[in-house]
């Protein structure tokens, strides 16, 4: 890597300098705010405006009766109304949005208004709702509350389970989780004189946000421009329409003034999208030597009162739940339902995290059924090059799921786990173990996962890099940078960037599901090449060289060594026509062509080509007194490809198995009637530097041929093994089960507490 | 009313409601916007300033607070062309992710090492244990702050 910086964003990061959507104020700028009245499912008999609009500062209060177009958004099932008019169906739902002069202005007409709700009855439980009689929360739709059910079957699993001699059983739960980004979801928007709607939004896609917000107001989608700059954070909670449809709807109705939206932490946690809670009831059957032979699974996910991602959130952790194990007959049924729940959505680890949580635990419990070594059995069984998954897909992509887990036997936190559990100190136990977890990249099958990279030589003689996918935090802007600089032999500090605009850069998908540096990587590189080949054609023109493949491309300049003679970028550059000085090229991921016709059910998004993998180690540290858990140590070996900026790659590690860690420990946005008893950050609880350990990391040697620099994608598989791994760690060190996440002190002491009744 | 205090080293005067936050006058006034806002009940630590050189969140601080006092925000600290060790610290050690956390974490850091020049990893977990960061896990946040410690005690600078 050149430069003292690794990731291009760093220092204007750490110098405060960067800008966010949230730091977007423009001149005159209107502030624009929903009003949700906190009903989890009710009837909208009135809402009452005038009271608020006769306050000083504000200019209009808008209803349902104003959203123009369709008042419905939803990436795939478009169910979610921009205000509702006549329903709300969870206590998040806006019916009114106010626009106002100032802050104070806003708060004080939020204040104000008032609705007429009749109370409907509602449902909670997704098991309940999946009941013939249980209240509907969209009323008249064919299905009930089952937003979709779908089916993986593979052999016989019933048949295969009953043969036999080792089966276990298990049902898990996990909780709501919320990504916690630290800026909150925001935006401005303002309608120019010549029509469009230019956006600049905390996104990660703005591609689909255009789509989202034509669709939604009835506009034309060319006539919405989206800009994204770096983002506080996102992890899936800022894939789809969060303040978008809001804001755009503000801006019809602004005069052409500026409108400027941010949610308040209350409002992210009430109205924004979160990981889906779960139910997992699992069989896993086996000979006595441990090979496995049946899993036999259902999975129940809670999405809230809208579609949003459910159906795709299901999806793929139904094609998880295997682990990455050889399983010769599988059935998983999987069940996504509506509920008056919050909103559940994308979040790193879409499914995989809650269904690997279910897969390892399984496999812990048959390595104590049978006394065998958890890591060994899992050696055992995994998934290698080659080889077909439990969904009919052959691994012929980088699969080092071995190398991932022998490089924790060869760990000394694993090589000394006796020792060091023995030497618990008074009143504490101590535990170690290890959960394995792959996760897929990329939308999967059915949809297209493509980005388009744009390259230019400036005017000025620069390369100018259009990055079309978001960077939410995760560095790929960096990656993409130290990709172009090294593709155009360039200096990356000499490199001009431009971040995701739909108006200049070229479509891509979102930044999401693992995918983004991998298909917008491979799109640059390509684009890079045609420009880096076009650049030495074109010199050779003015060097009168016939043969431009002995011509070098240097920083600034392309020379001929034969003859000692080099044309200056900024030279060729005034000759150019800017047409000539453009080079776009596309990639698009590959997708698994042969699939058994084992599925059912499934629309979109599968199944999955490549997977990330990666093993994590834990060492517990449990307080018999307070029921505290503590994790001490932490490592995590990764199969992520090949990779470009090492910095980053641990980045994405630490940062995901810290997330891991959160929801293994004390995350959970609970909820009771519909409500959210954590409606805050002092109540739900995400950690600290305090509350978790040194995360070491390991990359496993690696190489997906298909991927920028042999890469595949890691932003999500660290997720996936911390709960597993903890829960599993708590398990050795206590002799207690903990089904249900997270593991909060109370949980862990009323286990405690079972376990020495039983004794 | 009118408030004066300084702004990273500069006087300023201004007309406002005392009754404001003092983070919104910082952001929405005067432009300082490296101080951000995450949670607006002081929670997460994002909109931390320095307020007669301690340690504050100007999420829960009002205007009438500030009158006659020295604030400085992460502007005030350094800039790109001459960043604080810090500032640089971070960048070059991968502390840095989405970065939304990141100013008023480094005042946290520089808030720490003004009181415990030498902090092991434990002393810089524990200093910076009121400001949440959602994407590094904080472990690159701690090898950059005892980073900046090593160059700050005039030790040379360690990969």
């Amino acid at each position: 890597m050149s430069g003292r910086f690794p990731r291009v964003d760093a220092l204007p990061k750490a110098c405060g300098a960067e800008r966010f959507a949230a730091d977007q104020y423009p001149e005159g700028c209107l502030w624009a705010g929903a009003f949700r009245p906190g009903a989890a499912h009710a009837r909208v008999l009135a809402v009452h405006t005038a009271e608020a609009l006769a306050l000083p500062g504000v200019l209009k209060v808008l209803t349902a009766a104003d959203v123009p177009g369709a008042n419905l958004q939803g990436i795939v099932h478009k169910d979610q109304p921009v205000l509702c008019g006549d329903v709300v169906r969870h206590a998040g739902d806006p019916v009114a949005l106010v626009l106002a002069e100032s802050r104070e202005a806003l708060e004080r007409a939020l204040g104000l208004l008032r609705a007429d709700l009749e109370p409907l009855p509602a449902v909670f439980d997704p098991r309940e709702a999946m009941r013939p009689g249980a209240p509907r929360v969209h009323a008249g739709r064919e299905g009930g509350n089952v937003l979709m059910a779908a089916e993986i079957r593979k052999g016989d699993a019933a048949r295969a389970l009953a043969a036999c001699p080792v089966v276990v059983r298990g049902t898990f739960e996990t909780p709501r989780q919320a990504p916690a980004f630290l800026e909150t979801e925001c935006g401005v928007a303002r309608r120019l004189p010549d029509g469009v709607l230019d956006m600049t939004v905390s996104t990660q896609s703005p591609f689909r946000d255009r789509f989202e917000v034509a669709q939604a107001l009835g506009l034309d989608p060319l006539s919405v421009r989206v800009r994204a700059p770096y983002l506080g954070g996102g992890f899936g909670g800022k894939d789809g329409s969060t303040v978008q449809c809001l804001l755009a709807l503000a801006a019809l109705h602004a005069d052409g003034r500026p409108v400027r939206m941010a949610w308040s932490r209350e409002e992210s946690f009430s109205a924004g999208y979160k990981r889906h809670p779960s139910i997992l009831r699992c069989e896993l059957g086996a000979d006595r030597d441990g090979t496995l032979r049946a899993l036999r699974c259902r999975m129940v996910l809670d999405t809230g009162a809208y579609a949003h991602l459910g159906g795709e959130v299901l999806e793929l952790g139904m094609e998880h739940m295997a682990g990455p194990y050889r399983v010769p007959h599988i059935l998983v049924r999987g069940f996504c339902v509506y509920t008056n729940n919050p909103v559940s959505g994308a979040m790193r680890g879409f499914g995989v995290a809650q269904a690997t949580f279910c897969a390892e635990r399984m496999m812990d419990r048959l390595a104590a059924k049978l006394g065998l070594d958890p890591l060994e059995l899992r050696l055992k069984n995994v998934l290698g090059p080659g080889e077909e998954n439990a969904c009919g897909v052959r691994l012929t992509g980088s699969t080092e799921a071995r190398a991932c887990l022998t490089a924790l036997r060869d760990h000394p936190f694993w090589a000394s786990r006796r020792e060091w559990a023995a030497q618990a100190p008074a009143r504490t136990r101590r535990g170690v173990a290890v959960a394995l977890a792959h996760n897929a990249m990329g939308y999967g099958g059915g949809l297209p996962d493509m980005a388009a990279a744009k390259v230019e030589l400036t005017e000025e003689g620069r390369f100018r890099i259009y990055c079309a996918v978001s960077d939410m935090g995760q560095g790929n802007v960096g990656g993409h940078a130290a990709m172009a600089a090294q593709a155009l032999n360039q200096p990356r500090e000499e490199l001009d960037i431009v971040l995701p605009d739909t108006e200049r850069c070229h479509p891509s998908g979102s930044s999401a599901a693992g995918r983004t540096t991998y298909t917008f990587g491979n799109a640059l590189l390509k684009a890079c090449a045609a420009m880096a080949d076009k650049v030495r054609a074109r010199a050779a023109l003015f060097l009168l060289c016939d043969d431009p493949s002995s011509l070098v491309l240097e920083s600034g300049r392309v020379i001929w060594p034969d003859a000692c003679k080099s044309v200056s970028l900024a030279l060729m550059a005034r000759f150019l026509p800017r047409d000539d000085r453009i080079s776009v090229a596309e990639f698009a991921m590959p997708v698994a062509r042969e699939v058994s016709g084992a599925s059912r059910g499934f629309v979109l998004g599968f199944p999955h080509l490549l997977f990330a993998y990666s093993a994590h180690l834990a060492r517990v540290e449990l307080d018999e007194l307070t029921g505290r858990v503590r994790v001490a140590d932490y490592f995590a070996a990764t199969d992520g490809g090949g990779v470009v900026l090492p910095q980053g790659f641990e980045q994405q590690i630490q940062g995901g198995a810290a997330q891991g860690l959160g929801l293994a420990l004390m995350e959970d946005c609970a909820s009771r009637d519909g409500r959210l008893l954590t409606p805050d950050l002092s109540t739900y609880l995400v950690p600290t530097a305090l509350d978790l350990p040194e995360i070491g990391s390991l990359a496993v040697p690696s190489h997906e041929s298909s991927g920028p620099g042999g890469l595949k994608g890691v932003g999500e598989v660290a997720m996936d093994a911390p709960l597993p791994a903890v829960a599993s760690a708590v398990e050795q060190a206590a002799g207690i089960r903990l089904d249900a996440a997270p593991l909060t002190p109370e949980r862990v002491l009323a286990a405690l507490r079972r376990a020495r009744k039983n004794t | 009313m009118t408030i004066r205090f300084t702004l990273n080293g500069r006087p300023v005067a201004l007309d406002t409601d005392p009754g404001r936050r003092a983070v919104d006058i910082l952001r929405e006034d005067l432009g300082a916007l490296s101080v951000k806002e995450g949670c607006g009940t002081g929670e997460c630590g994002a909109c931390s300033v320095l307020l007669d050189g301690e340690l504050k969140l100007s999420c829960l601080l009002l205007a009438a607070q500030l009158e006659g006092r020295e604030v400085v925000t992460c502007e005030g600290l350094g800039d790109q062309d001459a960043p604080h060790a810090l500032q640089v610290a971070f960048a070059e050690h991968g502390a840095v992710q989405c970065g939304f956390c990141t100013p008023g974490m480094v005042l946290a850091a520089e808030s720490l090492l003004r009181e415990n020049p030498d902090p092991d990893r434990e002393d810089v977990r524990r200093g910076l244990s009121g400001n949440l960061c959602r994407c590094t896990g904080y472990v690159k946040i701690v090898d950059a702050v005892q980073a900046a410690a090593r160059e700050r005690r005039g030790g040379r600078r360690k990969k």
